[in-house]
């Protein structure tokens, strides 16, 4: 188990910029998702921390010990790959043993037949045996160390590319997007196998995702990173409600958080998309803003006013529980997605004017150049949040 | 069933004309095909068949059916049992020699970064040459007085030899002929096999620990080829049965039947003593061999593991 500390890391490949200086400190024992769009970088991120990749500059220290020079076997991590990665050829049970037989035993330990007869290859191999068998139990995979990759499902490979990681115990375990290769149903299954490992094993975690239900289910702090850059490192609960980019905003949360044009009316007062909501920002009167309003901020009303957006039905999807509701602005050109609960909304149609009001408390206020505005907490003063938050 | 005969003849009768149009057509398209492979390949083979079981003479205007006569004087020809053992020979030489080989080269290619191009092109040349030109160049090079390699040889004051005049050189000699000449084919399939091997295996092996570059090998690329090598080994073993060129040009078999080889055989049979129903039964024991390597390799291939 081992702290992570990663410190300014900036990667090209030519003269595409990837990785465009980043800094993040992951704390030991901690489970940390690095998420983003494809092509931002964060699975570049995670195979320089693996060793496989070279930074152009900056840092990498685990445990407090710079490991920039080291080959990845001397990092003391375990990887586990979007492909499984698994030796064909091999069975299961080898598969396993491998990480543990190139550390346990020599080269000419290695070797085929001749190396059964040096002495000490028997004892080693033993206890290889020995620990191969504990961890394919606790996996549930005990009965499956004889077959090879081939035989086994999406699953069970997954499984075993878990255990061949867990198998010697490293410091750091890293995870590239390890459950994309599953059907949905397997997902969140292994979603909650994983999540439990984390808990057994106490081990330093990073895990890489573009799917935000297993970066907010997983992770004890989510590390949003779009193009090259990280954006936020937060709670998954603080990276949903209190985002500090209008990036973070819009790439968490589903649907897509709605965002709307909105101008400073006068202290305390925005004008948005025909009404007006009471904000207190300090933002000059005239000023241009984005309002981001989630869907599950608004609630059914039945008159208009303030703090009330107004609009017609254009499409209602039914959830069961709640359902979505497309309404068209006036003087906005994409329609804006409420989330209401279906027992406390009237009968709707399409075409239908719909009044929705707003919980002022949820709204989230972005500057033009999209960073967060956060309301004003009376110490007088517009807080500005900082681009990037960095746990040091 | 009643009430479907009924309407049976409106309904199926454009169904059958469609049926035949569709007939007509799959005909017409793969017609001049079938026409071809029956007067080229077909045909010639069902001819070479007959021409076994009869004693016919190239030129002769008779001949009478001989029934396994032809095969049986092939079986107890020495010269013919001299050839099958040379080309075994030369088969066991060029195969491991051109495999192993080939494979060495390939992996040291796709190792390196610099003049890829330029290496995989050299040694895919001697595939691409003309063999009967390059066993003229390889004559001056192996000439005993003037050729490039006694005179090495000299100079380094190593035993120089009549390399094709000398019955115990002159069959290893046109087998490393043979290994220059396939090597090349043998590498541009490795160098497919290796391109095939996804980077995730060997970025696996290097977090297991298993980097140094024999361990890369033992761990992913040898077993990744495993499929390509089993075909590499048949489609140069199917082509080592068949030198015939390079016999010709150098040593017409000889010294001796010491570098005589099937197909050299085969020629000289029907060709220059014109024995053709000999030379035909030669053939089809020719073609047994080679069918019964390239079903080898289907059946191989085919079961062999495709690995995920």
């Amino acid at each position: 188990m081992a702290s992570v500390a990663i410190e300014d890391i900036r990667k090209n490949y030519g003269p595409t910029s990837v990785l465009r200086g980043v800094s993040l400190l992951i704390a030991d024992g901690e489970f940390l998702t690095l998420l983003g769009p494809s092509g931002c970088g964060k699975s570049t991120l995670l195979r320089i921390l693996a060793g496989l990749e070279v930074q152009d500059a900056g840092s990498v220290l685990i445990d407090r010990r710079a490991v920039d020079g080291l080959r990845p076997k001397q990092r003391d991590v375990a990887m586990v790959f979007q492909s499984y990665a698994l030796y064909p050829h091999m069975t299961v049970a080898s598969n396993m043993a491998l990480p543990l037989r190139m550390r346990g035993l020599s080269a000419f330990q290695r070797l085929p037949l001749v190396g059964r007869l040096l002495p000490g290859t028997a004892r080693i191999s033993a206890a290889i045996d020995v620990e191969v068998m504990r961890t394919a139990t606790s996996l549930g995979i005990g009965h499956l160390l004889a077959r090879k990759p081939g035989q086994l499902s999406g699953g069970q490979r997954q499984r075993v590319a878990v255990g061949r990681a867990m198998v010697r115990h490293p410091a750091v375990f890293l995870m590239d997007e390890p459950l994309s290769n599953l059907d949905a149903e397997l997902r969140v299954q292994m979603r909650a196998e994983i999540k439990d490992l984390h808990r057994r094993l106490g081990g330093t975690f990073v895990y890489v995702t573009h799917d935000q239900a297993e970066a907010m289910t997983l992770s004890d702090r989510v590390a949003l990173m779009v193009d090259g850059e990280l954006l936020q490192v937060a709670a998954p609960q603080d990276i949903y409600a209190d985002p500090d980019d209008r990036r973070v905003a819009e790439f968490i949360g589903s649907p897509r958080i709605n965002m709307l044009d909105g101008m400073v009316r006068e202290r305390g007062v925005i004008d948005v998309a025909g009404s007006t909501l009471a904000m207190e920002l300090d933002v000059i009167a005239g000023a241009h803003l984005t309002v981001g309003i989630r869907s599950e901020a608004f609630h059914f009303v039945d008159h208009g006013g303030p703090d009330v957006l107004t609009g017609s039905v254009r499409m209602i999807e039914h959830m069961g529980s709640d359902l979505l509701v497309h309404l068209d602005l006036a003087g906005v050109d994409h329609p804006v997605i409420a989330r209401l609960l279906a027992e406390r909304a009237p009968y709707i149609a399409i075409g239908e004017t719909l009044h929705v009001g707003v919980r002022p408390d949820r709204v989230l206020v972005f500057s033009r150049d999209g960073r967060r505005l956060r309301r004003d907490a009376g110490h007088g003063r517009a807080s500005i949040a900082p681009i990037r938050e960095i746990a040091r | 069933m009643g009430g479907a005969r009924t309407d049976r003849a409106p309904v199926t009768s454009p169904a059958r004309a469609r049926a035949v149009a569709q007939t007509l057509a799959a005909w017409g398209l793969a017609g001049p095909a079938v026409f071809f492979l029956l007067v080229l390949f077909l045909l010639p083979v069902a001819g070479v068949f007959v021409i076994a079981f009869s004693d016919w003479q190239f030129g002769a205007r008779s001949f009478s059916f001989v029934g396994f006569a032809n095969f049986r004087e092939v079986f107890l020809d020495p010269a013919f049992r001299a050839s099958l053992l040379n080309s075994v020979v030369y088969v066991l030489i060029v195969v491991p020699g051109a495999g192993i080989l080939g494979l060495v080269i390939a992996v040291l290619i796709e190792s390196g970064k610099s003049c890829r191009a330029f290496y995989r092109a050299v040694h895919f040349l001697p595939f691409m040459a003309t063999l009967a030109a390059m066993a003229i160049a390889w004559e001056a090079l192996l000439h005993p007085a003037i050729g490039f390699v006694n005179q090495a040889l000299a100079v380094t004051g190593l035993p120089t030899a009549n390399w094709l005049r000398d019955e115990n050189t002159a069959l290893p000699v046109l087998a490393a002929i043979g290994i220059w000449q396939n090597l090349g084919y043998a590498m541009v399939l490795f160098l497919a096999g290796l391109k095939s091997i996804p980077q995730d295996l060997y970025d696996a092996a290097d977090v297991d620990g298993a980097d140094f570059w024999f361990d890369r090998l033992r761990t992913v690329t040898l077993p990744m080829l495993g499929p390509v090598s089993m075909f590499v080994v048949i489609v140069v073993a199917v082509r080592a049965f068949e030198p015939f060129d390079i016999v010709k040009v150098l040593t017409q078999g000889g010294p001796g039947h010491a570098s005589e080889m099937l197909l050299y055989t085969l020629y000289r049979e029907s060709f220059e003593y014109l024995r053709t129903g000999y030379g035909a039964a030669l053939a089809v024991v020719f073609l047994g061999i080679v069918v019964t390597l390239t079903l080898v390799q289907a059946r191989i291939m085919g079961k062999r593991v495709h690995y995920q």
